[in-house]
This record gives C-alpha cells, structure tokens and sequence, in this order.
C-alpha cells in the first residue's frame, strides 16, 4: 500500500486497463494535448498516441454517441465529460441509447462504455456548474451508477467499470481529485466489484450512508459525535445502481436509525431509494425516524458563504445524529 | 421490391386489425432506396436506419416472418418483442437497429465508423435517416466528427418531403440539402430516389468513398412516402394530385417497365408477385400463431451479462 | 392574547388524566365549549372542553400522555400570534416543575422542536408527525419489540420527541434490562414476573377499596332465598316481552326487589359521613360491571321508582358505555346502594366491599339447582344466595338481617313487588 491521490488512482486506472486491452480507448475535450481539464488523464496521449486517446471538439452529443456507436461493436471506451453538468446535451444519447439498445436489441447488442468525469459542486462555480447528477442517472435501468469516494475505491471501480459490459456512468468530483488515500501498489490488480457497500467506520450507536464528497464531512462529524458519546457506524455504498443495502440493513438493525447523507437534492435520487428500501427492509428494527442530510433544495448560489450552507455540513449532521438518536 | 411493398400492406391491414400496436411508419413509395443500399453493401458493413425500417431490414434479408412476428411483439420477433416496428435489429446481418429518436442514431453510425477506422477494418456504415433530421443537433454534430475524423461512414438523407406533416420549405431554409455536405467537410451527392438502377450507382460512389479512405459523404436522396408519416397520419397536409403524380414515379412501376423493356416476360414478373404474396400470407401467419413475447426475457436483458455469456 | 391551556380537574377525585385523542388540531378555530380532546381520568374518558375562543396554536402534549392537572396542554389564542414566549414559559415551568419528570420531557420536547423548525436550515425532511387518535407514538422497534416481551405500550412512558416511545424506553422499563434484543429466555429457567405499570382506573380502584377495608366496619349477613318462583315470573315477563324484542333479567328483577326493600328498610340506604349519617331520601343502586382494565359502577338513579323494564334498559345501556368507556362522571356518582352479580361465574357466595361512602353492598350468588323440602317431601328447587355487606357505623345487625328478609319475601314472591 502507497498513499496516492483520488486523481492519480483513476489515471492509473486508465493506464492499467489501456495496457491490458487494446479495445480501451479516451475520449473526450481536452483528454489528450491539454492533459485533462482537472490532469485526470495526465500522461495518456504520450504513452497511447492520438489514436486512443482523442481530442474532442465541444460536442458532448456527438462524441457520447460516437462512444456508444464504437461500443456497440466491440471497443470498450472512455468517454470524458469535463464536467457531468455537460453530460445533459448528450442525455438522450446516455438514455435513449446506451441504456436501451441492450433489451431492445433482446440482448444482441452490449454497450461497455463508461463515461466519467467530476461531478457535484467545486468551488463558486454557481448553479449551471454545481449539478450532482445521480439522481437522474440512477433513475434509468440499464445504467450502472458509480460515485467513488476514496482513491482505492476510485480505481478499483473505475477498472471494474471498464471491464463491464454494461454503460457505466462514473461520478468522480472536482475537490476529491486532491484527496490522498491507500491505494495498493502499482501493478495490483484489485478490481472492486460494481455494487458492493464498504464499511467506513464502525459504530454501534447510529448508522450513516454517504458517499462523494460529503464521505468526508461525515467522517469529520462522527469523530465530533464520538466525543460525545455517540458512535456512528458509516457505510458508503461506493456503486448508487445497482444499490446493495444488505450492510446498511445489517447496521440498522444493530443501530436502529440512520441517517442518508448526499450532496444531491432531497427530491428523489438514491438517497430516497436508500430511505425507502431501509423502511421496508428494517422496519421492525427502526426507533426513530430513517432522515437525510442533503443539498438544499436550492440552484447552487454563487457566494461562498451560501454555498456552504446548501452542501451537507458537519452541523447539520451531527444535528440529524443527535434527533434521531434522540440525544440533546 | 415487391418483398418490402406487401410486407408494408400487410403491416397496414394487420395494424388496423390491431394486431400491430404502437406506431407504424410505413416504406411504401420509397423501396427502391433500401434495395439500392443493399446491393452496394458487403456483408460485413453496419447500417443503420430510422424508425421507418422494415424496407432496409427486409433488403438486408432478415425474413419476412421474423420481421412480421416483431411487429406483433412475438418472442419469434428479430427483438423478441422487445423493439416493435421501429426497432427492428439484425446484428447477424449488420442491421444496427431502426432508432426512433430523430437525430439520435447518428452519432451511433459515427461511432461504429470510428471502430472500423480505429481497428484498421474494412467496414463501411451506411446511416438512413430523414431529412426533418438535418435540424436537430444530433445531425450536426455527428456530421462535425465524421468529417473531422474523415470515418468511413455515408449519410443518407431520405428526403421524402414531409417532415411529420410539414412540408420541407417550412422546415429548412435550402431546397437542395446536400449543400450542408460541405460545412462539415464532406462531399455531398443529390438524386431522385425512384430508379433503383440510378439509386445503386449513386450510392455506390458513396460506399466505395468511404471504403477507400476517402471519408464520409452526405447523400439526398429524393423520394416520397405513399403513405401518411405513421399509421395515425391521414396526410391531410399534401393534395390528391401531389400524389397522384408522385405514383407516376412509384419506384415498383419503374423497374417493372425497365424490366419489360429489357424484354422480361411480364408473366414471370406476375409469378414472382404471387411467390411474394404466398411469402408474406406465411409471415403474417407465423406472427400470429407465434408465442407472446417472455417476461424472463425482459428481466434478463436490462443489463447484459458480466460474465460475457 | 395568546394562553396556556392547563389540562382540567374532570373530576372530584382526578389525580391525573391521560390525552386520549386531540379532537381539535393545532391550527383550528375554537369555540367556548367546543370540544378540544378527549381525556381518560380515574372514572372515565372525560370531555375536555374550552373555556376560550380563538384558534388552538399549539398542542404542547400529545395524545397518549398521562398528566396532572394544570399541567399545560395546549396554546389558546388569535391566529398568527407570536407565542415564542409562552412555549420558553412552559419549557422553563416544565423543568422547574419537575414534578413528574416524564411528563414535562415530552412538553419540552414539543416546545424545543416548534423552536428549532423556525430555525431549522436542513433538508425539509423532519415533518411533524400526527399523534391524534389516541394511539401510543412508538418506534417500530419499540412496538416489535413490546409485542415479542407483551408489555403495554400505555404504560410506557416516551421520552422521545412527542412523547414518542423510543428503545430507551423499554430499556428503562422495569423487568425489561434485556431490551435490546437478548435471546428469550430458555425453558425452565425462571422467568420474572412481568411488570406492567397501573392504569389510573387501577390506582384509584386500590385506593377506594384499601380505604374502605381499612376505615369502613365490615359485616356480613347470608341469606338463601328460593329463586324459583321469581325465576318463573321473569319466564313469564318474557314470554310476554318477546314480541316487542325485549327481555328482563334475573339481576334486573333483582335491583327491582332490593330497592323495594331499601324503602322498606330504609336505615340501610344511609352513608356514614364522619359527625353525620345522611339518610337518603332517593335510591340510587350502583350495579358493578367488568370492564377491561377494573370496574365500573354506574347508577341507576331512582330505582325503586322505575318499572324492571326501563330498569333492564339501563342496565343494559349503562354496562355497554362503560365498556366503551363512554361513561360520563354522573353516570356514576352518588349512588346509595351497590349489587354484584357473580352469579354467571358460578360462584355460590361471596363477600363484597362497599363502595364508599354507601352503607351497604349486596353480593349476589349463582343459582344453585338442588333438592329441597318442600311439604316434607324431597323436590327439585332452585335457590340463590345473597351476602350483603354493611357498615356497622350505620347499619346495625339485626337492620341488616330486616333487609335481607324483606329482600328474601320479595324475591320469593315476586307478586308483591307491587304492593
């Protein structure tokens, strides 16, 4: 184990499997010459040329569908978006195409292809840039949704998502491209299976599903909460579809209440699936109410100082520990 | 020919009969094109086409029972039920799928021409679509790429008049649409699509372009549906006389009279008539008689397999 | 100007009262007199009803609590007025009170999530939940687990918000350390008993009957009456009622021939009240009648005046409300006189205690079908017996003893019930 950047673990990614396949290939603005917007695929155009790793012009539609055409018949591509905000100009082709030739085609036809790239606020980006995309992709059957949180899980999935035969939509995020985790040595091929749930932290007290960047506010809280008394138990799915709730119904039953807490809006998404299949699926194990800690239901503001308050912050969950644990 | 234009009466006559669900958009008045295509084509090329598929399907050779058993929504169906009329797909064949979403499919021909190009294969992409699609930035944009990357792809716009139901001088600023071929770098190519003799060399040209390394081509062809847009269409929007006129031109009539002229006894033509209806009475049979289409197919092909199988 | 709301003193003897149901919600316009919630006392399920006009603000205590009286139960006043005041006023008289702590938890609790909702800048996902209806607010795994140990959820104190029964509750909850999940016990082990915390009704039933054991002389005088021919006359009364779809009882026709003999005993309808014996004018018998939780003793007022039709329909009439719990305070006080009737148990005879400050109980018995001697000869017969207990203070025995015989004359000749 080494201590590697979440950026740097997703560029090792792309070269491992670029290497161990032929059929992998890069594609997206500013992959190749400018070496990536956020330096993500840094490296990329010297070791694999112009051929596999492609500068685009500014055409999400197209170049999405350009991916999805080339997977169809057999390559395995990378599609970069600069950010997933611009992923909406090529939604009908994720939607109308990548996720339904498979069944419509009655199985005849695969589409390997994973598109990534950062997604959810930066920094006073404002609301046009600052979209957390889950929801609307985690809506669709026939997309897996991936939103890795630490460097490990980041490469490990991003590989995995390459060698699925299904489109993958990828989540990374602009402020965790800078976060330093343990990643195996180079050369370790872990491969971390697409729908698994991780345990973060243990607990026995109150059980907390996260993932993406609020992963670390969460972390931070559940020191601060145990502190004071109050051990959280915190499980990030790390893969949003297909979703695996068997860990968070295991804790919730040991801890009985959770709190969701995600950046994306409250209305829908996985964080009200989550609630809703832990109602179902731990019902009889609840004593408080399941309540989630999201971004408010606002267009993300420019000024700094809203924007803080609409991401999740460590207050306002220690908050919703502290209520459904029904602590002062 | 005859294949495609029973087989589209008969979708007609099985659609009223609500056999056929959904939306049915029918070839007839435009067979030639499809044929032509086909022609040209080796077997290992990828076409594409709009929701307006059974003509290029059928010219690929997807059987007509099976095709017929798909617009029923039969598990017999080319899609198992799961696509219907506008999606019919014949990977075997090379046909990539009849895509309803206007504009949606060609970036998917780029794409599949990006393949050829990036594995160094000799495989051409043919692309259908209409031209209400020269609107949408879907055409734009795969247009951008395919002749930035000069991929050996042809885009064939059918040009059949009508956009829905608006006419093309309500919908485009030019008349002659094949002038777009060089804003995106591209040769363009412009003909009558009711000869299917003149539609296969034309396209031809095209096809060999693209396999040679010449890079894609934008081609209009000009033709006109017999029938409304869908099945729902009464086609209110174009006069009596238009299309009295146009089935002057009706592309079956032609290569009959071409055929006659080149001295073919008209009662072998009455006999392959019959050996077609004979073809399409079994196929709208075998649709009806076949099993509906399964609910474990459906749970099973959401996602494919990650074990390869 | 806004007001708290006190829980009322419902009855003479109410120690405390438990919020059954809100009829009225928070934001509803109110009506002197209009009913604003039900509450259960010692005696029954009381109406609560206002003594103010406006709109109710705020419900400070959720249905399911059980509260003394004057404890605030809700905010009274004109629509969109400001009450942040009045609510840091009952959560700083709640604390201080600390009378009984579980009691101003639950109101502070209510008080403190009506403050931090103002405040509150997460995600809209805590929404107020509806306590109305009487049920216990409860977790789903308080109630699973309080439906695996068989405790009663109404005697478990909530502590989370609204009163909410949360885990800790039932961790708290006596004989219930082993509350978070432990394996059932195995068999033969010694199980403990199970510990359930005592209604209202049950609390003041123990202290009324401890208090007259303890303050009232007892006696008891046993009488065996030949039940027969009033048996027969109730077959009789019968077979002439069932066309109209109506019956009398044997009790009914009991009460009839006790309150005949109370006004020709009347020493015996008389209450020993400390310096005086108030010897009443009416007759009023109190019927004892099961009801889930304990007992009940509603009245039927002026029974010596009514006919044993009229008596069987409010019999009838008053046992069906008390199981319903829909008695009413007056329904039930001021009797002068009590029967029970274990009769349908079988039991023979029994001994009752009086219910104070009546002077007398009488305890009826079963029929018993047994030879007896009649004209010297052995007969088949039916008899009955009957145990009154007095109050020595001011019934004396041989007063008793006239009671029980001019009771035994009616019963066993029915006929001059009417003279």
């Amino acid at each position: 184990m080494r201590e590697i950047r979440y950026r740097e673990a997703l560029r090792e990614a792309m070269f491992e499997e670029m290497e161990r396949d032929e059929s992998v290939f890069l594609m997206g603005e500013e992959v190749g010459h400018y070496q990536g917007a956020y330096k993500v695929s840094e490296g990329l155009l010297e070791k694999y040329g112009e051929r596999r790793v492609i500068d685009t012009p500014i055409a999400e539609a197209g170049f999405a569908g350009v991916g999805i055409g080339a997977a169809m018949v057999g390559l395995r591509p990378i599609i970069e978006f600069m950010t997933w905000n611009f992923s909406f100009v090529a939604f009908d082709q994720i939607i109308s195409n990548a996720a339904k030739v498979h069944q419509m085609s009655a199985g005849k036809i695969q589409v390997p292809i994973v598109f990534r790239g950062p997604n959810g606020a930066a920094k006073q980006v404002a609301s046009q840039h600052s979209h957390s995309v889950a929801p609307f992709y985690t809506h669709i059957p026939g997309l897996h949704v991936i939103q890795p949180s630490t460097p490990r899980d980041a490469k490990g999935l991003l590989k995995s998502a390459i060698r699925s035969n299904n489109p993958v939509i990828f989540l990374e995020g602009e402020t965790l491209y800078g976060v330093k985790g343990e990643v195996p040595d180079e050369g370790v091929d872990e491969l971390i299976p697409i729908g698994e749930s991780r345990l973060a932290r243990a607990g026995a007290d109150c059980t907390i599903v996260t993932w993406g960047r609020p992963y670390y506010t969460v972390l931070a809280a559940a020191e601060k909460l145990a502190a004071e008394g109050i051990e959280c138990e915190v499980i990030d799915p790390r893969t949003l579809r297909p979703l695996d709730t068997e860990l968070m119904v295991q804790s919730v039953k040991k801890t009985n209440r959770c709190v969701v807490v995600h950046e994306h809006w409250p209305y829908g998404g996985p964080g009200a699936e989550i609630v809703d299949r832990l109602q179902r699926e731990a019902f009889d194990h609840l004593d408080a109410p399941l309540e989630r800690v999201t971004g408010l239901d606002v267009s993300m503001p420019y000024a700094s100082n809203l924007e803080d308050k609409v991401l999740p912050t460590e207050e306002r969950v220690i908050d919703a520990v502290k209520r459904v644990s029904y602590a002062k | 020919m005859m294949v495609i234009r029973r087989f589209e009466e008969e979708a007609a006559r099985n659609y009223a009969k609500g056999k056929i669900g959904g939306f049915l958009h029918l070839y007839i008045g435009q067979e030639a094109i499809a044929v032509a295509a086909a022609e040209v084509l080796e077997d290992r090329d990828y076409i594409f086409q709009t929701y307006r598929d059974h003509g290029i399907a059928l010219a690929r050779g997807m059987a007509a029972n099976v095709a017929m058993a798909e617009l029923f929504g039969k598990d017999t169906g080319c899609s198992r039920g799961f696509g219907g009329s506008m999606h019919l797909f014949d990977v075997e064949r090379g046909f990539l799928g009849g895509w309803a979403i206007v504009g949606g499919h060609l970036a998917l021909a780029a794409g599949t021409a990006f393949k050829s190009k990036y594995a160094g294969e000799d495989r051409v992409t043919i692309c259908f679509f209409g031209e209400g699609s020269t609107n949408i930035g879907g055409f734009h944009e795969a247009m951008s790429l395919a002749g930035l990357w000069k991929l050996p792809v042809v885009f064939v716009c059918e040009n059949n008049q009508y956009a829905m139901g608006t006419p093309l001088e309500r919908t485009s600023p030019l008349k002659d649409l094949s002038i777009k071929a060089k804003g995106y770098g591209m040769p363009g190519d412009r003909f009558e699509g009711h000869d299917v003799a003149v539609v296969q060399e034309r396209l031809a040209k095209a096809v060999d372009r693209a396999r040679s390394g010449g890079g894609p081509t934008f081609v209009e062809i000009q033709t006109y549906r017999f029938r409304g847009h869908s099945m729902s269409d009464p086609a209110k929007y174009r006069s009596r006389t238009e299309l009295e006129q146009r089935k002057q031109q009706d592309p079956i009539v032609v290569v009959r009279e071409k055929l006659m002229g080149l001295g073919i006894d008209e009662n072998s033509l009455d006999d392959i008539d019959i050996e077609v209806d004979e073809e399409i009475d079994a196929a709208v049979r075998f649709a009806d008689e076949s099993a509906p289409a399964l609910e474990d197919v459906m749970m099973s092909t959401v996602l494919a397999r990650e074990d390869g199988a | 100007m806004a007001k708290i709301i006190g829980l009322p003193k419902l009855s003479p003897t109410m120690e405390e009262g438990t919020l059954v149901a809100w009829i009225k919600s928070e934001g509803d316009e109110v009506e002197v007199d209009d009913l604003l919630a039900e509450v259960e006392t010692d005696k029954a399920t009381m109406e609560f009803r206002s003594f103010d006009r406006g709109v109710l603000l705020k419900i400070l205590v959720p249905a399911g609590e059980t509260l003394e009286p004057d404890v605030p139960v809700a905010i009274i006043g004109k629509a969109g007025e400001d009450i942040s005041e009045l609510l840091a006023e009952v959560a700083a008289g709640a604390v201080s009170a600390a009378v009984s702590a579980a009691v101003p938890a639950a109101v502070s609790a209510a008080v403190s999530e009506t403050v931090s909702a103002a405040a509150a800048v997460s995600a809209p996902v805590s929404v107020p939940e509806s306590g109305s209806e009487g049920r216990v607010l409860s977790s789903p795994l308080v109630r699973r687990l309080a439906r695996e140990r068989s405790i009663d959820l109404h005697t478990v104190q909530g502590s989370g918000p609204r009163g909410r029964v949360v885990k800790r509750d039932i961790e708290a909850f006596p004989g219930e350390r082993d509350a978070s999940g432990g394996a059932p016990a195995l068999r033969g082990e010694r199980l403990p008993a199970r510990v359930v915390k005592a209604s209202s009704m049950r609390r003041t039933i123990a202290r009324r009957l401890t208090e007259s054991t303890q303050t009232t002389p007892h006696y008891y005088l046993t009488i065996d009456v030949d039940i027969a021919p009033l048996v027969d006359a109730r077959r009789a009364m019968n077979a002439e009622l069932e066309a109209a779809g109506k019956k009398v009882s044997l009790n009914d026709l009991i009460i009839k021939a006790a309150a005949i003999a109370l006004r020709r005993v009347p020493e015996v309808n008389s209450s020993w009240m400390g310096k005086e014996i108030h010897y009443h004018q009416v007759v009023d018998i109190s019927i004892a009648v099961a009801v889930d939780e304990g007992l009940m003793t509603p009245v039927i007022r002026d029974a010596d005046r009514k006919g044993v039709m009229q008596i069987a329909e409010e019999v009838r009439d008053l046992a069906a409300r008390a199981r319903d719990k829909k008695l009413q305070l007056e329904d039930m006080t001021n009797g002068t006189f009590s029967i029970s009737n274990l009769g349908m148990f079988g039991i023979e005879e029994f001994t009752a205690v009086i219910n104070p400050p009546e002077g007398a109980i009488l305890a009826v018995g079963t029929i018993r079908n047994e030879p007896v001697v009649e004209d010297g000869a052995i007969v088949p017969g039916k008899r009955m017996r009957f145990t009154m207990s007095s109050d020595h203070r001011v019934i004396d025995g041989a007063t008793g003893a006239k009671f029980m015989a001019a009771l035994k004359t009616l019963l066993e000749a029915p006929s001059t019930m009417l003279l």
